[in-house]
């Protein structure tokens, strides 16, 4: 919302003292945010005239057309100039600026030769007097706006501050100067003039027979004030002071009645919308749609009406959708002489529904769903009735009026809550004070608040709280600490989510956070099914790219990874903590429950069942070589047992045991798949990338991945460790040659069960598969030790015999004789 | 034996040992001058079959011997490993400017480390850190903080919606549903802060992103005042931004709050929008059950992407989104 200080200066006593840096202070103090302070006509010096076209020379040779004009300045002989523009005419009135002028952006002008001829200054466009965008042509005037010779930078009213002020959602009343100029009166303490008190008394005759207006439903409008007039004689035009202050505001000058509706608007806050009587077929009436029909709107869009939409209508059809955009077939045109001029106290949410059914946000829309003083449909159509009768022919027919303003009731508010919220002693007097400078009627003894008729948001003693405190000032509340708790922590899941993240850190992987999106080739392409494919989708993705939510996170690691790869990166490791979205149960229908009490617990369960459970996983892709090469050398390529050894690190991180086994999961590799079981269920799988997937995605050969489902795993119990033995330790070594498909693991855990309790450790050191025969040979540590005696060589012996009969028994291992 | 041969045997052995040039050739004198075959130890030995007299007068002359020798040996050697290590370091030397960076150097996203930092910092002063799932019902991330069925954040250019769309399902577009939660299952005194994954409808640009994260922090208590909302902000802006830091709190609105503020940080010169905060809305704390009469509360929320890019001076989003290793490893841990 802009605000032009000459307008403000209308309704507020301003001291020439005070400068617009404490103005724009002023209303930040009081939450309104300045986002700009314009100074209009800084940046121009004059000469800066109304001129007056006395002859114009077309000079044809050139590439565009080229004027060569006589003006009028006032002067003893005529200026000629040269102008490139071709809106005007001989009589016409235009701005020149003559040499010794700059305008903005540092352009001197001054007499030059161009296009063959002198030119002794230059006709001017808005934008190039940076008071508009406008640059279509030049400015052009009526003889009535100005004289002759007469400085333009005063008829123009240049020099001028402007302030654009972001305005909350629960303050439409100031999308107004009424509204900014209340503000900047209270901010600093100034008398504030209400434009609206010189309304009140405002009476019309009555000549003739009006249009007649109804509300249909009551819902959808408190109060309709329907003025009509006629007489008006199309030819008027806006006298310039309003036509600048429009265009002060952001918006056009078009004719005098839309501009006078626009002028009505900015100065009260309240839209209003202006038909040509003559195309109202009967009367008009607030309603809506009723079925879907095309309509088209000012802007010259057929749009397809919504049954909901609400409408002002007459008899036969809708002619304009309320509070948000006229219909292009009532619009005032240029031979209009009869005007019915609508004002209307719209409800807030069927114009906010009007307005994004169509995706049409306006000048009228905005203002209407942050809601509008309910009074000011009288008023505000008054001012318009006393503006297009005080410039124009137009006289008064009739007003009608359907239904009446509803205000905001009546508060009792306890003032010691104000004080213990705010968090310092705010005195009554000052409550009841700063409650009456926002408008308030207050009464002291029962504390009874009414509300001014423009602010719908005072509802409740915290509203009430919040205009004390900023009238007050928040820098004005005191800054203390909260006595705090004693103690907290994190949670062990997030101690951790924490320890897994820094751990896999400090090992060289880099973390990512990728979008949680996905889209169904990236499922099919990772080889997902069933259940660890089926996901949600987003009604309104950023892009149809990536509609679904993420099923894995694999998928966003290979993504990341070949952007690095893109960028030159060869060797590295990535890993990504998060969740993923599987659709493990369908969508219930929203459970709504009323807000002005707690829901019951069951609803409250409800509501938590309703949201599907989302697994926490964390990720790793290892691509390239282990280590960086350098001069020492070459380095290794990752592989699947580098995968599996950081999923095992996790796991050993949370003090968790588990088993392995392969498997032949997506997206891995089916062969280089491992799957990691804590308790039964499979909680990470760990390998090698599928080739397929490799090649699609342009990653590094055998590439590899871990994933780990950090939410699937059990809490880590109480560690409660054995003794740690001193007695010394025996070492045996036993080579097995087992059928090449008897796994390792399988071997290891035979041997354990065969060493028995004083089995210390177990290690595989050697692997040898060039046997032959279908054979390999594993050849295992096995440490023995005692908690209480050194082990014999008898002792020792039996127990890696009874270890290797189980792994003979188990997996028909054989010991191999060197 | 004579005394003469004794002081003979350890000049011997002090010009031997005085004469071998490295701690090879001392050895083999020590063995021939001290050694068990050595005169002075057979000597040694010998004192057993002398008469108690001679035995102690030689026994004497013999241990003095035998320490004059050990004093030779003692110098000599430590004179020798001297001379060794002198060698051994010009020999031996090695360039350790050699670059040695065989291993990838990992780190942790910076948005895990300003998260850690966060909440660190309100653990101390007694807060939990509460979490809840993105994809979240609307009644807890609209209707429960009082914002209504018609207000903008709610339409579909903000807000993600899931299908069906009746579901009320969304991305969760603020880290409030988790305040929600927490009042909806525990009693006051709640402290907690609400650390998460949040979207909106944005395009991704220099400043946005459709996913990012947020701090949220409620405190639900007796006797919850502004002055303790403003003290919290300013302890957790110069715990952020540094000790000189000051804050500034402007009126605003926000459906859930009231009165309510947007918070404004003085940094490197100027005023930087930080995040909003207010009391909580009497409304929302009474939806949750909880006694307005008995409690009161304060909650803030700040953008923790915008947290990083003002205080590391990073002017991209696309930075923080991508992904990309050399942005990343700069942080480290963030130790």
């Amino acid at each position: 919302m802009r605000a032009p200080l000459s307008w403000i200066k209308e309704f507020v006593d301003i001291p020439a003292k005070v400068s617009a840096d404490e103005i724009s202070d002023g209303l930040i103090r009081v939450g309104f945010e300045v986002e700009e302070i314009i100074y209009q006509g800084a940046d121009l010096t004059g000469p800066l005239k109304f001129a007056k076209v006395l002859s114009i020379e077309e000079l044809t040779e050139h590439k565009k057309p080229i004027r060569y004009v006589g003006i009028d300045c006032g002067e003893k002989e005529t200026r000629y100039v040269i102008c490139g523009a071709t809106n005007f005419a001989v009589g016409d009135m235009i701005v020149a600026a003559l040499p010794g002028a700059v305008l903005p952006g540092d352009f001197a002008i001054s007499a030059r030769e161009t296009y063959g001829k002198t030119s002794n200054g230059m006709i001017c466009s808005a934008r190039e007097l940076g008071i508009s965008d406008e640059h279509a042509g030049i400015m052009v005037f009526s003889a009535e706006d100005a004289k002759v010779g007469a400085d333009a930078i005063e008829g123009l009213q240049i020099n001028d501050v402007i302030f654009d002020v972001a305005v909350n959602p629960d303050r439409g009343y100031a999308l107004s100067i009424r509204g900014i100029a209340r503000e900047v009166a209270g901010s600093l303490g100034l008398k504030f003039t209400d434009p609206v008190d010189g309304l009140r008394s405002l009476k019309f005759s009555e000549t003739g027979k009006g249009v007649s207006a109804k509300i249909e439903d009551k819902s959808s409008a408190s109060v309709f004030y329907l003025r009509t007039m006629s007489a008006f004689d199309p030819k008027a035009t806006t006298p310039l002071w309003m036509r600048r202050r429009v265009e002060k505001m952001g918006m056009r000058s078009i004719s005098l009645v839309v501009d006078v509706t626009n002028y009505v608007m900015l100065e009260l806050g309240q839209p209003l919308h202006a038909f040509d009587k003559s195309k109202i077929k009967g009367g008009l009436t607030i309603k809506r749609a009723g079925k879907a029909q095309k309509f088209v709107t000012l802007d010259g869009q057929e749009r397809t009406l919504d049954p909901d939409d609400l409408m002002v209508s007459d008899d036969d059809q809708p002619l304009a959708l309320a509070g948000t955009m006229g219909g292009l077939s009532s619009e005032i045109t240029q031979t209009t002489t009869d005007i019915a001029l609508e004002a209307v106290r719209f409800d807030p949410v069927c114009i906010a529904k009007n307005s994004r059914r169509h995706k049409l946000s306006s000048e009228a829309s905005r203002r209407l769903e942050r809601s509008v003083d309910p009074s000011l449909a009288e008023f505000a159509s008054a001012r318009f009735v006393q503006l297009l009768t005080a410039h124009s022919s137009a006289v008064h027919v009739a007003t009608v009026v359907a239904g009446e303003p509803v205000y905001a009731p009546v508060v009792k508010i306890d003032p010691t809550y104000i004080s213990k919220i705010l968090g310092f002693e705010v005195p009554n007097a000052e409550i009841a004070r700063i409650l009456r400078l926002v408008g308030c009627d207050v009464d002291e003894k029962s504390w009874a608040i009414d509300p001014p008729s423009w602010r719908a948001d005072l509802l409740g003693i915290a509203d009430f709280t919040e205009e004390v405190a900023r009238m007050i000032g928040y820098d004005k509340i005191p800054s203390i600490l909260p006595l705090r708790p004693l103690h907290a922590s994190l949670t062990p899941t997030q101690k951790r989510r924490r320890a897994v993240a820094t751990m896999l850190a400090s090992r060289g992987l880099a973390e990512v956070q990728t979008f949680p999106f996905t889209n169904q080739e990236t499922i099919d392409a990772m080889g997902f099914v069933g259940e660890r494919a089926a996901t949600y989708a987003i009604a309104n993705p950023m892009s149809e790219e990536f509609p679904l939510m993420r099923v894995h996170l694999v998928p966003g690691l290979i993504e990341v990874a070949q952007r690095n790869i893109s960028r030159g990166a060869k060797d590295f490791a990535i890993f990504e903590m998060g969740s993923i979205f599987r659709s493990s149960q369908k969508l219930v229908l929203a459970i709504s429950p009323d807000l002005t009490k707690r829901p019951t617990q069951k609803v409250i369960d409800e509501i938590f069942a309703s949201v599907p459970p989302q697994a926490y996983h964390v990720a790793g892709l290892l691509v390239g070589k282990v280590e960086n090469e350098n001069w020492q050398g070459k380095a290794r390529a990752y592989t699947w047992h580098d995968a599996i050894e950081y999923a095992q690190d996790i796991l050993a991180l949370c003090n968790l045991e588990w088993s392995i086994k392969r498997s032949d999961f997506a997206p891995w590799h089916p062969g280089r798949c491992a799957e990691l079981i804590v308790d039964g269920r499979a909680v990470a799988h760990a390998g090698e990338l599928h080739p397929r997937i490799i090649a699609k995605y342009g990653l590094p050969e055998r590439s590899v991945a871990f994933a780990v489902g950090l939410s699937a795993l059990p809490d880590s119990s109480l560690v409660r460790p054995t003794r740690v033995g001193t007695m010394p330790a025996a070492l045996q070594d036993v080579a097995l040659i087992v059928d090449e498909k008897v796994t390792a693991a399988q071997v290891q855990a035979a041997l354990t069960e065969g060493a028995g309790e004083l089995l210390e450790s177990i290690s595989l050191f050697d692997r040898y598969d060039k046997i032959g025969d279908g054979k390999i040979s594993l050849a295992f540590t096995l440490v023995f030790r005692a908690p209480d005696r050194t082990l014999t060589g008898d002792e020792v012996s039996a127990m890696r015999e009874a270890a290797t009969a189980v792994a003979a028994k188990k997996c028909g291992a054989v010991v191999r004789t060197a | 034996m004579r005394q003469e041969d004794v002081s003979q045997w350890v000049k011997d052995a002090q010009s031997a040992f005085n004469a071998a040039s490295d701690l090879d050739s001392l050895k083999a004198a020590r063995l021939a001058h001290s050694g068990d075959k050595a005169p002075i130890s057979l000597a040694s030995r010998g004192l057993g079959s002398l008469s108690p007299d001679e035995k102690a007068s030689f026994g004497k002359i013999i241990g003095d011997a035998k320490a004059a020798i050990a004093l030779a040996l003692a110098k000599a050697t430590e004179k020798l490993e001297a001379e060794r290590d002198k060698k051994v370091l010009l020999e031996e030397v090695v360039d350790i400017t050699l670059p040695v960076n065989r291993r990838h150097r990992g780190g942790l996203h910076p948005i895990s480390i300003i998260k850690n930092e966060v909440s660190d910092f309100f653990i101390e002063q007694g807060y939990a850190v509460a979490e809840g799932p993105e994809l979240e019902s609307g009644w807890l991330n609209f209707d429960a903080l009082n914002i209504p069925a018609d207000h903008p954040a709610r339409t579909m250019q903000d807000t993600f919606f899931v299908e069906p769309v009746e579901s009320g399902m969304v991305l969760r577009t603020h880290t409030s549903p988790v305040q929600i939660r927490t009042m909806l299952t525990q009693t006051p005194p709640i402290y907690v802060i609400c650390p998460g994954r949040t979207f909106r409808a944005d395009e991704l640009d220099a400043t946005h992103s459709p996913v990012f994260h947020q701090v949220e922090g409620l405190v639900v208590d007796k006797g919850i005042t502004m002055a303790h909302l403003k003290g919290t902000l300013d302890n957790f802006a110069r715990h952020m931004f540094g000790p000189d830091v000051t804050t500034r709190l402007r009126p605003s609105f926000f459906p859930f709050t009231e009165p309510s503020a947007e918070v404004d940080v003085f940094f490197n010169n100027r005023w930087i929008e930080w995040g909003g905060c207010g009391m909580v809305n009497p409304k929302v704390l009474q939806s949750c059950g909880i006694d307005t009469d008995v409690y009161s509360g304060f909650a803030f929320g700040m953008g923790l992407e915008r947290t990083l890019m003002v205080r590391h001076g990073i002017t991209d989003m696309h930075d923080i989104v991508e992904g990309d290793l050399r942005f990343t490893r700069q942080f480290g841990v963030g130790l």
